[in-house]
């Protein structure tokens, strides 16, 4: 069977790296201690992604499995995965939510977007300068693949929706600098 | 030109006296209550300080100026809704005596778009709107220049008093109640902001963007603009949008024919991304990518110029 479990592939996995010393080299640490063959590694520099980043491809081999615990350790690390195998993450979003975040349960608006989207939530900052009790805001950057950002961010609109929350989306296009 | 100026804010006074700069004779200047009419070209400095200390423009009647002797009729009366009285009768009396009409009140052009172009086809007149959108920046008449088939979207920040509010709540980190006092203090903010801020200013400028880009006689008004404002938007919202790089801006859009206006994230030195009181439109065009036009979207002299200019582009009658 091909798609047995233990059978070594070869990956290419894109990165988004800090233009900070070391941040090649903490990127490069999970696959290694997860059990990756690292083949090739391209390093973009000079060129940067839309949110300033340097972006970085690297080559690997590894079963399928190693494989997935090597996406999640990056992400782990606060690296920025934006295409994994031939999953493409190619779209993040970002979205700011205000309101009552706390008390409707974030834990739950977060887990319900990823649910009903095939959508990952990356990172996610949470501001309440008031308190719990009080109106904070929070911002959500969500990976997803080309073309869905359209069905994502309906999604976000009608989680928030029900739970009062207001939603800040980004400007689809023209807002490059 | 012979130019009936109605209407005797900011602009229409800006109108009045910028007028022989730009080598035409004001004939006719009314407020709501009073004018002065003279087809040899009224006292622009009486009247204006006429209007200034005692109210009254002149002794005449209003209706005498709309229907008195000029070419080019300009509207700059207060923006209403719905019905855009008593400014589209104005409109209707100038076109149904076959002279020309220069728009800066919104109302005609976002809530009855299809009733001014039938007047206007029946008419020798032309109407002409440049200052309805973006004020002193030249943006209907780029669109005309490339022609509305060429451009696929149109997004810009088209209020000067939420741009101000969102662009020092983030800068200062302070809060919306009190920014929106600070800019009522500068008079960027009027006492009763409240189109401004909720966003109807905006939306009309977009629906009018909508009209002229529209091909297929659709024809758009408020009520079909998706409007959300930035009233009590929260400081921590774009503390965390800034944290990333990105702000908030109060973003009219209009692409395929929908006209959506709401704070959206944006990356913080993108040009659509204006501080303090500052507008900018951005053109999405077929075959030349992005325009972007900047400049005072609001102002007396400002929103003039492009009332002037409108007049300067008119055929001779």
């Amino acid at each position: 069977m091909s798609d047995s479990t233990d059978e070594v592939r070869s990956y290419t996995v894109r990165l988004e790296l800090v233009d900070e010393p070391g941040a090649l080299l903490n990127a490069l640490e999970p696959i290694a201690s997860n059990g990756g063959n690292l083949l090739s590694i391209f390093h973009e520099r000079g060129n940067l992604t839309p949110r300033g980043h340097i972006p970085v491809e690297v080559d690997l081999e590894a079963t399928p499995e190693r494989f997935e615990g090597i996406v999640e350790a990056l992400r782990g690390a606060g690296i920025n995965v934006i295409q994994a195998g031939a999953e493409r993450y190619s779209e993040a979003i970002t979205v700011v939510l205000s309101g009552h975040l706390i008390n409707t349960d974030l834990s739950d608006t977060v887990s319900r977007i990823q649910d009903a989207t095939n959508a990952t939530v990356t990172d996610l900052s949470l501001s309440a300068p008031e308190g719990t009790e009080d109106a904070s805001s929070a911002r959500i950057r969500l990976a997803t693949e080309q073309d869905a950002a359209e069905s994502v961010i309906d999604t976000v609109r009608e989680v928030a929706g029900e739970k009062d929350l207001r939603v800040i989306e980004p400007l689809g296009t023209g807002g490059d600098p | 030109m012979r130019l009936a100026v109605i209407g005797a804010g900011a602009v229409g006074s800006s109108v009045v006296e910028l007028a022989s700069d730009y080598g035409h004779t004001v004939t006719a200047y009314a407020d709501s209550r009073s004018a002065t009419v003279d087809a040899d070209g009224i006292d622009v400095a009486a009247a204006v300080e006429r209007k200034q200390t005692d109210g009254l423009i002149g002794d005449e009647d209003p209706a005498d100026a709309v229907g008195g002797p000029y070419d080019v009729l300009v509207e700059a009366t207060p923006t209403t809704l719905g019905d855009a009285q008593p400014g589209f009768g104005h409109v209707e009396t100038a076109l149904q005596r076959d002279r020309h009409v220069v728009l800066a009140n919104k109302g005609p052009v976002a809530e009855r778009y299809a009733d001014v172009w039938e007047l206007e086809r029946d008419s020798a007149g032309t109407v002409l709107f440049e200052a309805t959108v973006g004020g002193a920046m030249p943006v209907l008449s780029t669109i005309d220049d490339f022609d509305p088939e060429h451009i696929t979207a149109v997004r810009g920040v088209l209020n000067g008093t939420a741009n101000f509010i969102l662009s020092r709540m983030s800068a200062e980190g302070l809060g919306y109640e009190h920014v929106l006092a600070e800019a009522q203090d500068l008079g960027v903010a009027e006492a009763d902001p409240t189109f401004d801020v909720d966003g109807t200013d905006a939306a009309l400028k977009g629906v009018i963007v909508a009209n002229v880009l529209s091909d297929d006689d659709t024809e758009y008004a408020l009520e079909d603009a998706d409007v959300e404002g930035i009233q009590d938007i929260e400081g921590s919202a774009l503390e965390l949008a800034a944290e990333d790089g990105r702000t908030v801006r109060l973003i009219a859009e209009v692409v395929t024919g929908e006209v959506r206006v709401g704070p959206r994230l944006v990356p913080e030195h993108a040009p659509l991304a204006p501080t303090g009181t500052r507008n900018i439109v951005q053109l999405e065009t077929e075959h030349a990518g992005r325009l972007n036009i900047s400049g005072r979207g609001a102002g007396g002299p400002e929103t003039a110029s492009a009332v002037l200019a409108d007049v300067g582009r008119l055929p001779e009658l």
